[in-house]
C-alpha cells in the first residue's frame, strides 16, 4: 500500500504540513496520522499550533505547504465550498464553546439538524437525546449566557455529537474549569469514545486529563468511567502527539511518553 | 486586498441566489428588522425634509412669481434624488452598523468559525438574506419616504404658504415622468446592496475583540455612506443620458 493510500485510509493524516504567520513558522513539516476509532491528545506550550491543527483539519485555515487527508479526502486540494459536506461529518468543540449567543440551547444543539432539513418533530427528540448524554436536559430553553462555563462546554459537546460525526475535535474542553467539572467533561469524552468509537483529536493543556482518557474506560453498567485494570488487555486507543517549536517531537502511547528519555518531554511531564 | 475581499463577498452574495439552500425565514426576519424597524425614522425624516424643502423653495420661487411650482420641485427633487439618498443614509446609519456589530461580535467570539465548522456557509446564511431583504425593503422605504416628503411639502405649502392644495398635488403628480420614477427606484436597489454588503463585510472581517467590533461598526457606517453618495453621482450621470430632462 503506497503512502497516499495509507493517508486516505486514516481518519486524519498530516503529511509534511507547514504554516506560518507574519514570517514566523508555527508548524514546520508536521506529519502524523489518526486511525479510525483512535483518540490522540495534542500537547505543546501556548502558541505551539495545537488549535491551528484542528482548524487545518476542518479546512478553516489553509497550510502553506504539505497535504492533509480527512476521511479519505484531501482537504488541502478542496475549495471552501467543497469542504462544507466534509465538515458535516466532523464535530468540533471550540475552546470558548462558540455557542450562538442569540439562540437557545435547543436551537444551538439542533443547528446542524435544522440545516440538514430534518423534520422538526425528529429534531426535538434528538436534541433531548444529545442533552441527556451531557446531562443538561433541563437547560433546553435557556440561552448560553444563562449557563456556567462548564455547562456551555457540555452544550458545545452536545451540538458536536448530535449527528454522530465520524471525527470529533476538542479544543481545550477543560480549559479554565475546576477539577470536578473537568472530570465530568473528560468522562463524557471517554463515554463518547467507548460507546460510539468516534475518532478524536483532543487539544489540552492538562496532562492529567489526557492520561485519564488513556487509562480509563466507560462502564455502561455503572454509568461512569473506571480505570483499566493492570494486566488487562483493554485498549483505550488513546495516544499522544507533542509539539515543540513547530515540530512534532513525540507521537505514541501514554506508556511510551512516560518512559521517554527526551529531555524536553521529561521536563514537560515533571511540570 | 480589502477591495478584492469585498468584491468577492459582494459577488458571492449574488451567486448564492442561484444555489441551495435558500434561507427564507432569515430573509423575512431581516426584512422585518430592516424594513419595519427603520420605518419610523425614514417616515419622520422624509416628512420634515419635504416640509423644509417646500419652505425653502417656495421663497426662491416666489421671487420669480412661480411659487405654484413648489409641488413640482418637491416632488421631482424627492423622487429623483433626495428620497433615495436620504433613505439610503438613514438605513446605512441604522442597519449597516447593526450588521457590522452583530456579525463582528460573532466573528470575534468564533461563532462564524463554528458555523463554518458545522458545515454552513456564512455567506449563504448571513449575507445573502441581509442583502436581499435590504434591497427589497429599501425600495419600499424609499417610496414611503417620497410620499411622506411630498405630504410634508403639502402641509407647509397649504398651512404656511397658503398655496392651493389641489394645485400642489396635481403639480407634484403630473411632473413625474417614467424616467423620474425609474431613477428613483433604481438607486435604492444599488444603495440597499451597498448597505448590506459593506455592513456584512466589515462584520465578517472584524478583528481584535470588542474594540475591533466598534471599529468595524464605524467603518461600515462611513464607508457605506460615502459609497452611497459616490455611487449616486455616477448612477445619476448614467441615467440622465438615458432619461434626459
Amino acid at each position: 500500500m503506497d503512502r497516499d493510500e495509507q493517508a486516505r485510509q486514516a481518519a486524519i493524516a498530516f503529511e509534511n504540513v507547514s504554516i506560518g504567520f507574519g514570517g514566523q513558522d508555527v508548524l514546520d513539516d508536521v506529519s502524523f496520522t489518526l486511525g479510525h476509532g483512535e483518540t490522540k491528545s495534542l500537547f505543546g506550550v501556548a502558541g505551539a499550533g495545537k488549535t491551528l491543527i484542528l482548524k487545518l483539519v476542518l479546512g478553516l485555515v489553509r497550510p502553506d505547504a504539505g497535504r492533509i487527508f480527512v476521511l479519505g479526502q484531501e482537504v488541502t486540494a478542496m475549495t471552501e465550498h467543497e469542504t462544507f459536506p466534509l465538515r458535516r461529518r466532523i464535530g468540533m468543540v471550540f475552546q470558548e464553546s462558540a455557542l450562538f449567543d442569540s439562540l437557545t440551547v435547543e436551537e444551538n444543539v439542533a443547528f446542524r439538524l435544522l440545516e440538514e432539513g430534518v423534520h422538526e418533530e425528529d429534531v426535538r427528540g434528538r436534541v433531548l437525546e444529545a442533552l441527556r448524554f451531557v446531562e443538561l436536559e433541563h437547560t433546553i430553553n435557556m440561552l448560553p449566557s444563562e449557563l456556567s462555563g462548564g455547562m456551555r462546554r457540555r452544550v458545545a459537546i452536545a451540538r458536536a455529537i448530535i449527528t454522530q460525526p465520524e471525527i470529533l475535535l476538542y479544543d481545550s474542553p477543560t480549559g479554565g474549569l475546576d477539577p470536578v467539572t473537568s472530570n465530568t467533561i473528560i468522562e463524557l469524552l471517554v463515554k463518547q469514545r467507548d460507546e460510539y468509537h468516534t475518532s478524536a483529536l483532543l487539544v489540552s493543556h492538562r496532562l492529567p486529563d489526557a492520561f485519564t482518557m488513556a487509562t480509563h474506560v466507560y462502564d455502561s453498567k455503572q454509568e461512569r468511567m473506571v480505570p483499566v485494570r493492570k494486566g488487562s488487555h483493554v485498549n483505550t486507543h488513546t495516544g499522544f502527539v507533542v509539539l515543540k517549536d513547530g515540530h512534532k517531537i513525540f507521537e505514541g502511547t501514554a506508556d511510551a511518553l512516560v518512559n521517554s528519555s527526551e529531555p524536553y518531554l521529561r521536563e514537560y511531564l515533571r511540570q | 486586498m480589502t477591495v478584492q475581499q469585498y468584491a468577492l463577498l459582494a459577488w458571492q452574495s449574488i451567486a448564492n441566489l442561484f444555489g441551495q439552500p435558500r434561507y427564507l425565514p432569515e430573509t423575512f426576519q431581516q426584512a422585518d428588522i430592516i424594513g419595519v424597524g427603520s420605518l419610523p425614522i425614514v417616515l419622520l425624516t422624509g416628512f420634515f425634509l419635504g416640509a423644509v424643502l417646500a419652505l425653502q423653495s417656495a421663497n426662491s420661487l416666489a421671487r420669480f412669481g412661480t411659487s405654484t411650482y413648489t409641488g413640482e420641485l418637491v416632488s421631482l427633487a424627492m423622487v429623483r434624488e433626495i428620497g433615495p439618498v436620504l433613505t439610503g443614509l438613514m438605513v446605512a446609519g441604522r442597519n449597516a452598523t447593526g450588521m457590522a456589530s452583530e456579525l463582528g461580535s460573532m466573528q470575534v467570539t468564533e461563532q462564524i468559525d463554528a458555523m463554518r465548522a458545522l458545515g454552513t456557509d456564512p455567506s449563504k446564511k448571513l449575507v445573502t438574506p441581509r442583502m436581499v431583504s435590504t434591497v427589497f425593503m429599501l425600495v419600499i422605504l424609499t417610496i414611503l419616504a417620497d410620499i411622506c416628503a411630498i405630504s410634508g411639502g403639502a402641509t407647509v405649502a397649504v398651512l404656511l404658504l397658503r398655496l392651493d392644495a389641489h394645485q400642489y398635488w396635481s403639480m407634484a403628480w403630473q411632473s413625474l415622468a417614467f424616467g423620474d420614477v425609474f431613477m428613483g427606484l433604481t438607486k435604492p436597489l444599488l444603495f440597499g446592496f451597498i448597505i448590506a454588503t459593506v455592513g456584512c463585510f466589515y462584520g465578517l472581517t472584524a478583528r481584535g475583540g470588542t474594540q475591533g467590533v466598534g471599529r468595524a461598526t464605524t467603518q461600515a457606517m462611513v464607508t457605506a455612506s460615502v459609497f452611497i453618495v459616490v455611487t449616486d453621482l455616477f448612477v445619476t450621470k448614467f441615467l440622465l443620458t438615458i432619461f434626459p430632462f
